[in-house]
């Protein structure tokens, strides 16, 4: 129950997207056709998926303050905090997982590389992926927590670049203001979202 | 100051402005931006990442070998984000704390890669020092002017002190993600209104 909890939330009511703005530059770049936009959220899915309980992991049992422990085994080892390179660790994991996953596609499921292929690259300095893993860590998460907090993330983002990309392409046939035309109208149809978005507020289960 | 110069330094501030038409850099635009006070350190914390990322990464350019050059490129710019994190953990605790995961955000910011990527990897030091200050102006301005009417109409203060009086009904919807997505959005109608050239025609 705890579990389906955070998968609502981390889908609609904090959605990465609409609520904390993370993601918005592939989200308004990469948005203008619905095919490209399902190939992006599917990607974003996958790798928040992945890497948010790896990053957990990481920062469990080697980052934070006396984890280091279980080792080393001394008992200095216990004062060993090394919370100031999670940064630096969590982007180098992302930055790995991302190639590797690139390259296990490839070789596995050419199918899928040619859906996902692209935008896998772009992913890994996708802010909603390393903010997927900081937000983890503010939060206090376990291993299962963050893997569903990381795939309800993912699929919130996903809902919100499809349903975007499917309003901008019904858009093309409108009469648009000539200085709103493109980024600007695309802010106002966002806000519009997130307003509807706000509604989701309050629900728990 | 040659003509160049001007335009490196400059140019992002209003013709090539990195938030409003390089659409670089807009999360933390947008989620930094309900006060006036964290719409400053965030830019402060932003121009010493970019600058420093520039420089660093012109420097090593002809060294750094093309296939893993994302990677590097992150690498240094996480270190530098580590140094301006943990410098205002110790001198600005309260804000740091407003700003939460977004100074760690400022990674995978696409103005840092993007000016890196962009800018850093083909012209010298000297000059993509003068980039990264210009791009960090034009992303400030951005920030400040929203944060200026997101505070203002949301809270009705300043700097966290009143400015409008008691019959001022705060707009909630301000201080909310709306409120920033509507503002940006009417910014970029204005200027574009302000210089047509920068229309999109689609």
């Amino acid at each position: 129950m705890e579990l389906l909890n955070i998968f609502i939330q981390s889908a609609f009511i904090e959605n990465m997207a609409l609520a904390f703005f993370l993601g918005m530059c592939s989200f308004l770049a990469v948005s203008k056709k619905v095919e490209t936009a399902v190939g992006l959220g599917a990607a974003v899915v996958f790798v928040l998926g992945i890497t948010t309980p790896l990053n957990n992991l990481i920062y469990e049992n080697l980052l934070r303050e006396g984890a280091l422990s279980w080792l080393l085994g001394v008992e200095k080892a216990a004062e060993i905090n090394l919370e100031f390179l999670t940064f630096i660790a969590f982007i180098a994991t992302i930055a790995a997982t991302v190639q590797i996953v690139e390259m296990a596609i490839d070789k596995f499921s050419p199918a899928l590389y040619g859906a996902l292929g692209v935008f896998l690259p772009l992913i890994a300095v996708n802010c909603a992926i390393l903010g997927g893993s900081l937000f983890m860590v503010q939060r206090e998460y376990d291993v299962a927590e963050s893997t569903v907090f990381g795939l309800g993330a993912g699929f919130g983002f996903m809902l919100a670049i499809v349903a975007l990309a499917a309003i901008r392409e019904k858009m093309k046939y409108s009469n648009v203001p000539d200085g709103l035309r493109g980024l600007g109208i695309t802010f106002i149809t966002t806000g519009l979202m997130a307003m509807g978005f706000i509604i989701f507020g309050g629900i728990k289960l | 100051m040659d003509n160049e110069t001007k335009d490196v330094l400059f140019g992002p501030v209003h013709l090539k402005n990195p938030i409003t038409l390089q659409v670089l850099g807009i999360c933390s635009a947008l989620a930094v931006t309900s006060k006036l006070e964290t719409a400053f350190v965030m830019s402060a914390a932003l121009t010493f990442v970019l600058v420093g990322s520039n420089v660093v990464i012109s420097m090593l350019r002809n060294k750094i070998p093309s296939s893993i050059r994302v990677i590097t490129q992150l690498a240094i710019i996480a270190s530098l984000v580590i140094v301006a994190d943990q410098v205002m953990k110790a001198y600005l605790f309260d804000a740091s704390k407003q700003l939460s995961v977004f100074v760690g955000l400022i990674i995978t910011n696409c103005i840092v890669m993007g000016r890196a990527e962009a800018f850093a990897m083909a012209n010298p030091p000297g000059k993509s020092a003068l980039d990264g200050l210009g791009n960090s102006m034009g992303y400030a301005v951005i920030l400040i002017i929203v944060a200026f009417f997101r505070e203002l109409l949301g809270s009705g203060k300043l700097m966290g002190a009143q400015v409008l009086g008691d019959w001022y009904q705060p707009n909630g919807l301000m201080v909310m993600s709306p409120g920033a997505f509507f503002l940006i959005g009417l910014l970029i109608w204005a200027q574009r209104s302000y210089s047509p050239e920068l229309n999109e025609n689609e």
